[in-house]
């Protein structure tokens, strides 16, 4: 009988091609997903060498990055986007690689569509020349970012030369309280083990908090996989993955649907399989969560107040503190709770699906927006766009007085035009509180759907567990 | 081999700049609003440009890269974690650009050091301890010089005794060559068919 292995191993066993002594594994990939930013030199580099995509079936592209999320008839931001556009068409053009462009009807951040369109299986190997490629993890596949340079060997020969990372399982038990999500439980993880305690590893998020989450919620989970740096976090696949994916245009049909869910079966870590290392946390014990600082690391309890340099472990620790406070223009010991805001920010591959949306109209609905906050409500994709709308909430965003945009990045990388001014404070459900990340000059403090909602009807960051239920 | 040849590494010589900043991310290093291009040049004067440029346009003189004393440095001495969050390859074809060859760091983000080694930046990790060694010799030496021989896998800082580096001996050797990854893979064009026999692929 061989050792147990975990959810990782499987995979990764399953895609080694060859393994030379001295060398890394030259590892299989089943699935590349492109966008306008991080290809252009790629498929230079192929036709410098005269090289073809060696699988345009594995390889799909979509533009998210620097488009626009104001109606399409709108250009897009400046030249330099719409060349970056228009070479991704023609690249693909020449080289035979499906394009969901921004006329198709699918067109959305590409972490999105890759699971909408049932591209995301369950023991695949994912790449994309995004560091939030780990989202597509929340199926059980092997799913990480990559370099440009690393993208053209994958269109060249569908292989990657990728030494085996070590595994890290965060264990997480019990029952989140009410108000609390995927999104405080990725931040408050993150605040524990700092955004390089995952460097070198694979994340399986595991324990009975994160079997009790839909795939929406374990999607958000292991997208922020990388800002603990992260190289993958990945979630066994179950009967919650199977009836998401059932269906869905690129699932398997039929009689290999049915060989395929046999097969993503044996998936999950077998008893006794051994991590390199853990980390375990108590779902109960959680609470709404926000940032204060410029990483995700720097993230506390809603509740509390901002930390003082003092605190910090270590004399870099401390400046860190020091030079993001300064930044953010927080006073240590202030509640984070009343901090004023500017702009509030819905959307991105964290947070831009059906439930996050859901959950934000569930607290705007039948409230206004504060006076002097703008609202950005940026769909992840169109067809989450058409959903929503005939869902209605696009009323209920639109009657609050926030903007209900096309689908994209928008203001979670502030490539398109959508970005805060020097000196706004925003609250966004995106990934990265990094200084500049939104707009140069800009704060950024991250929180869940719930908590941006809330942020957006006060004026400040707050407690969303008052608004939980919508209006009395 | 298949190889595409490029500059073989082998030792760099140079003064050194200290940016004594831990959990330096590739936004800072080369902000999103830069990565419409392209193409892999030109982005030299766009490293740091939110720390290296004030918001009006004019140079910050405080920032290290800025300061006289950097003009010439082709080692970049940072703290932990450099390189963290977006997998952009811009980042290191930007640092690239400003005329560096080295960055020596107590830990790198995993994604940042692959991409850093694909375009002949060498990511050198020391201890804390060294770290801390390099930016106070720094401090007191604006001049001093600072030697990485990846051949021998040592860094040396002028007047000390060489002090012994890891790196992937894989990487090492592509670096030391002047060849990259893909003409492997290429190589084994076979394997990988046989591969996708094999695993229905």
């Amino acid at each position: 009988m061989s050792a147990p292995r975990t959810l990782f191993e499987k995979v990764w066993n399953e895609h080694v091609v060859r393994q030379d002594p001295g060398a890394p594994a030259m590892l299989y990939i089943d699935l590349q997903l492109i966008h306008e930013v991080t290809s252009p030199q790629a498929f230079d580099g192929l036709r410098a060498r005269g090289l073809r995509v060696r699988r345009t079936d594995r390889t799909v592209a979509t533009m998210d990055h620097s488009t626009p999320t104001l109606p399409r008839s709108l250009a897009v931001v400046d030249p330099q986007a719409e060349a970056q556009l228009q070479k991704l068409k023609a690249n693909c053009a020449e080289f035979g690689v499906q394009l969901y462009d921004l006329d198709s009807t699918e067109q959305g951040i590409v972490h999105i569509i890759g699971p909408e369109l049932g591209m995301t299986q369950p023991g695949r190997t994912i790449v994309c020349g995004d560091s939030h490629t780990s989202t597509h993890g929340a199926f059980g596949a092997l799913a990480f970012g990559i370099g440009t340079s690393e993208v053209e060997h994958v269109l060249a020969t569908q292989c990657l030369l990728q030494s085996k990372p070590k595994t890290l399982e965060v264990r997480i038990d019990g029952v989140l309280p009410a108000g609390v999500g995927a999104k405080d439980v990725i931040l408050a993880l993150i605040a524990k083990i700092g955004t390089g305690g995952a460097t070198g590893h694979v994340i399986e998020y595991r324990g009975t908090a994160i079997d009790a989450l839909d795939m929406e919620s374990r999607m958000t989970i292991c997208n922020m996989s990388i800002e603990a740096g992260a190289r993958a976090g990945m979630i066994a696949p179950d009967e919650e993955t199977f009836a998401w994916l059932r269906g869905r245009r690129f699932a398997p049909k039929a009689q290999a649907w049915d060989a395929a869910v046999n097969k993503w079966r044996k998936l999950p870590s077998d008893e006794g399989a051994v991590y390199d290392a853990s980390v375990t946390m108590d779902a109960a014990s959680l609470a709404p969560m926000v940032t204060y600082g410029t990483n995700p690391g720097m993230g506390m309890a809603i509740t509390g107040r901002v930390p003082s340099p003092e605190s910090g472990a270590s004399p870099a620790d401390r400046a860190a503190i020091a030079k993001a406070l300064d930044y953010m223009g927080l006073s240590a010991g202030a509640l984070i709770a009343g901090q004023r805001i500017d702009v509030v920010f819905i959307g991105s591959c964290t947070n831009g699906r059906m439930g996050d949306l859901r959950a934000a109209a569930g607290v705007m609905r039948g409230r206004t927006v504060a006076p002097g906050v703008r609202v950005l409500v940026v769909p992840g994709s169109k067809t989450i766009k058409r959903q929503a709308e005939a869902e209605g909430l696009d009323a209920v965003f639109r009657e609050a007085g926030a903007e209900w945009r096309e689908a994209g990045c928008s203001m979670c990388i502030a490539m398109n035009g959508d970005q805060l001014s020097p000196g706004q404070y925003a609250v966004s459900t995106s990934n990265r509180n990094f200084e500049g990340r939104q707009g140069r000059g800009g704060r950024t403090f991250l929180a869940s759907p719930i908590t941006a909602a809330a942020a957006a009807v006060t004026g400040h960051v707050v407690d969303p567990r008052g608004f939980l239920g919508g209006v009395s | 081999m298949s190889f595409e040849p490029r500059e073989p590494f082998t030792s760099v010589t140079s003064i050194y700049v200290v940016l004594p900043v831990d959990n330096v991310d590739t936004d800072q290093i080369i902000p999103a609003r830069f990565l419409k291009v392209t193409d892999k040049r030109g982005l030299g004067d766009q490293v740091f440009a939110d720390w290296r440029y004030r918001a009006d346009g004019t140079i910050n003189a405080d920032f290290p890269l800025n300061r006289p004393d950097a003009v010439g440095a082709q080692i970049l001495v940072a703290g932990a974690n450099f390189g963290s969050g977006s997998s952009r390859e811009h980042a290191p074809w930007a640092l690239v650009g400003w005329g560096l060859r080295v960055i020596v760091a107590p830990a790198f983000a995993d994604i940042f050091k692959q991409n850093a080694m694909k375009n002949g930046l060498l990511p050198v990790t020391v201890s804390p301890a060294m770290y801390d060694r390099l930016a106070a010799r720094r401090h007191a030496d604006a001049a001093a010089r600072l030697s990485i021989d990846l051949p021998a896998q040592t860094l040396t800082l002028a007047g000390e005794e060489p002090a012994h580096f890891d790196i992937d001996p894989f990487a090492k050797d592509c670096l030391v060559r002047g060849v990259d990854e893909l003409g492997y893979l290429l190589d084994r064009a076979s394997d990988i068919e046989r591969y996708e026999t094999q695993h229905a692929r």
